[in-house]
């Protein structure tokens, strides 16, 4: 059942469930910490309006930079206003940034050690029509990979909102993981949230249960509901939300990986290299656990709606209960 | 700035001639690292670090500093020599360059040094940056701020589209309080820049991008010093000064050679270099030295 003590929405499986973007929540969010924060400034790579950078350059004009079209350039000038003591926000699609400009992250921010956020929105299939230039499914992969950075990716506007205060609190290099779709509100203002430390959404009073399943970002609405109707026809499960995927919760997932001993990971990114990466590597070492990965399957996106392509990519309900199914057929007990 | 006096010259002179021998020294302890432009650019590492930047080197950070970003890390070891003969560090601490566990690392990185102001190496990032530090410094201090920001390029770095990102982004937001040195020393490694990659008429590209901009000869220290006060003068526009050098100057068989850009001298080749530095062969003109 849906973990009461986090207080989620509670309409949380109502058809007109209020909908709003990851993206606003970063827009609203660090507006709010800007208040509070003279050292906060936003840059972008023209990209304002669909970063949602703009309510801060509203705001702050000042405090507000667009580099034009030059992801490159937008990462090392903000390694540059960090080195003399801002807290930048860089914000552009996940494509380019991280993508593009991934070694200007590496070695100007990660490796010297700056405090710049990495906002990258319209990442994942959600992007959809778009088309795959513009679908970002290896930005986690490629982050994950750097000494010193933290990757958060939020599962709906308020999760984001919290993500982008937390973060701008913290003298960590981060990339903060962003969709274009209005998607779910599961949490509230209530919810807590903690970088690095897992959420445990849907739980269950046994001492074991046949399935625990861990998810990240904007799909852990659709793993939500899949959860209750497994737990109504009497496949007990577990769900953990992963917002921070680096630094990984290890005793979360081994916890959870004791209670069920079949794990399914569910994320909107390439397989390799991802969620279901970290979560494995994390039991390998510690607690060796059947894993069914959900994500692309070392495939490029393509133009199309988001549900098309979860269907289209098996990254929809009926893949992830195929996964849930066959995860359980592989325990040994 | 721009009334350097004879006397001063003359310090700065003798000054870089113990820094080349002391890049020399390092470079061949260290059998790895980037000659030519080491020594191609001592006169300006001298001249800033001993007249120009507002710094202390007893306290790195402090924090009305002027900030000097050498882009080209490849050529830290005469940044090296001449912080360490500003103070920043023990001379002796030289031999340690490239060296497991060194202060000085191969190219520099801001941690491991105070005094080093970002980690650099990986070509056309570094006035990215400087960009960043001056907008920064103009948040806190003004538009007409004191506080300068020197960033030093190589010309075969400019390939790097990066920077013409970052040669748009200072035009845009009009850094005066930035100034751009690039090391116009016609090499790279692959050979000669107009060969590998024409830069043709760099002054009139900046020109274009609505930068200020001086040409001079990187070895003559009345023309930087006239340049910089120049640039530090300039009103709503960034400042470049195109670095006219000779790579490996001071040493007549490391001079306007690219095979020199990224080796380092045998000892055998160190010990005639020293020797020439010692006399100077009569290129740097200098009574008070042997």
């Amino acid at each position: 059942m849906i973990n009461k003590k986090i207080k989620l929405n509670p309409d949380l499986f109502e058809e007109n469930i209020d909908k709003k973007p990851t993206r606003d929540g970063f827009g609203d969010g660090v507006v709010e910490v800007g208040k509070e924060d003279e050292r906060i400034v936003v840059l972008t790579a023209d990209l304002s309006e669909s970063t949602r950078a703009n309510k801060f350059a509203e705001e702050f004009p000042n405090r507000f930079f667009n580099v034009g079209i030059a992801e490159q350039n937008l990462a090392s000038v903000a390694s540059g206003l960090a080195a003399v003591g801002k807290i930048p926000f860089a914000t552009s699609y996940a494509m380019f940034s991280p993508g593009r400009n991934w070694e200007q992250i590496r070695t100007t921010i990660c490796y010297n050690d700056q405090p710049v956020k990495i906002v990258g929105s319209h990442s994942g299939l959600t992007t959809g029509p778009d088309g795959g230039t513009h679908q970002a499914l290896e930005d986690i992969a490629i982050t994950r990979v750097l000494p010193r950075m933290i990757v958060i990716c939020p599962c709906d506007y308020e999760e984001a909102k919290k993500a982008t205060i937390a973060c701008a609190k913290t003298s960590d290099p981060t990339y903060l993981r962003l969709s274009r779709e209005k998607t779910p509100q599961i949490t509230t203002k209530d919810t807590p949230f903690e970088i690095g430390k897992a959420i445990k959404v849907f739980e269950s009073k046994e001492e074991s249960v046949d399935v625990g399943i861990i998810s990240t970002g904007i799909l852990l609405h659709k793993v939500l509901k899949i959860a209750n109707d497994l737990e109504q026809n009497g496949t007990s499960v577990e769900v953990l939300n992963i917002h921070t995927i680096k630094p990984i919760d290890e005793s979360a997932i081994i916890e959870l990986a004791k209670k069920s001993g079949a794990i399914v990971t569910v994320e909107e990114h390439q397989i390799v290299g991802g969620l279901g990466s970290a979560v494995a590597e994390v039991l390998a070492k510690n607690l060796p656990t059947p894993i069914e990965f959900v994500g692309v399957s070392d495939q490029y996106g393509q133009s199309g709606n988001a549900e098309e392509l979860f269907s289209q990519y098996k990254i929809d309900e009926s893949a992830i209960l195929e996964s849930v199914e066959k995860v359980i057929s592989r325990k040994t007990n | 700035m721009g009334n350097i006096s004879d006397e001063k010259v003359k310090e700065l002179q003798l000054k870089a001639t113990e820094i080349r021998k002391s890049i020399i020294e390092s470079l061949t302890e260290a059998g790895s690292g980037h000659t030519a432009g080491s020594l191609g650019m001592t006169d300006i590492f001298t001249y800033l670090y001993f007249y120009a930047l507002k710094h202390d080197p007893k306290i790195p950070d402090w924090l009305d500093r002027d900030i000097f970003v050498l882009s080209n890390g490849h050529i830290c070891p005469g940044l090296y020599a001449t912080m360490a003969h500003a103070g920043y560090f023990p001379v002796s601490e030289l031999q340690t360059l490239r060296k497991l566990g060194s202060r000085l690392q191969g190219h520099p990185h801001r941690e491991y040094l105070p005094g080093i102001e970002t980690s650099s190496g990986p070509l056309g990032s570094g006035l990215s940056q400087a960009v960043g530090m001056a907008l920064g410094i103009r948040i806190d201090y003004g538009k007409t701020t004191n506080r300068f920001v020197y960033c030093m390029v190589g010309d075969g770095e400019l390939d790097e589209g990066q920077n013409w990102e970052a040669i748009m982004t200072a035009s845009k937001y009009r850094l005066q309080n930035l100034i751009l040195i690039v090391d116009r020393n016609n090499i790279q490694i692959d050979g000669y820049t107009e060969d590998v990659m024409p830069l043709n008429d760099l002054n009139e590209k900046f020109e274009s991008f609505n930068w200020h901009v001086q040409e001079i000869d990187a070895h003559n220290f009345e023309m930087i010093d006239d340049a910089v006060g120049h640039a530090k003068s300039v009103f709503d526009k960034p400042s470049v000064i195109i670095a006219n050098s000779i790579p490996g100057k001071g040493v007549e068989d490391f001079q306007r050679k690219p095979e020199w850009h990224g080796k380092s001298p045998t000892k055998d080749e160190a010990k005639n270099a020293l020797k020439e530095l010692r006399t100077l062969a009569g290129k740097i003109k200098c009574d008070q030295l042997d």
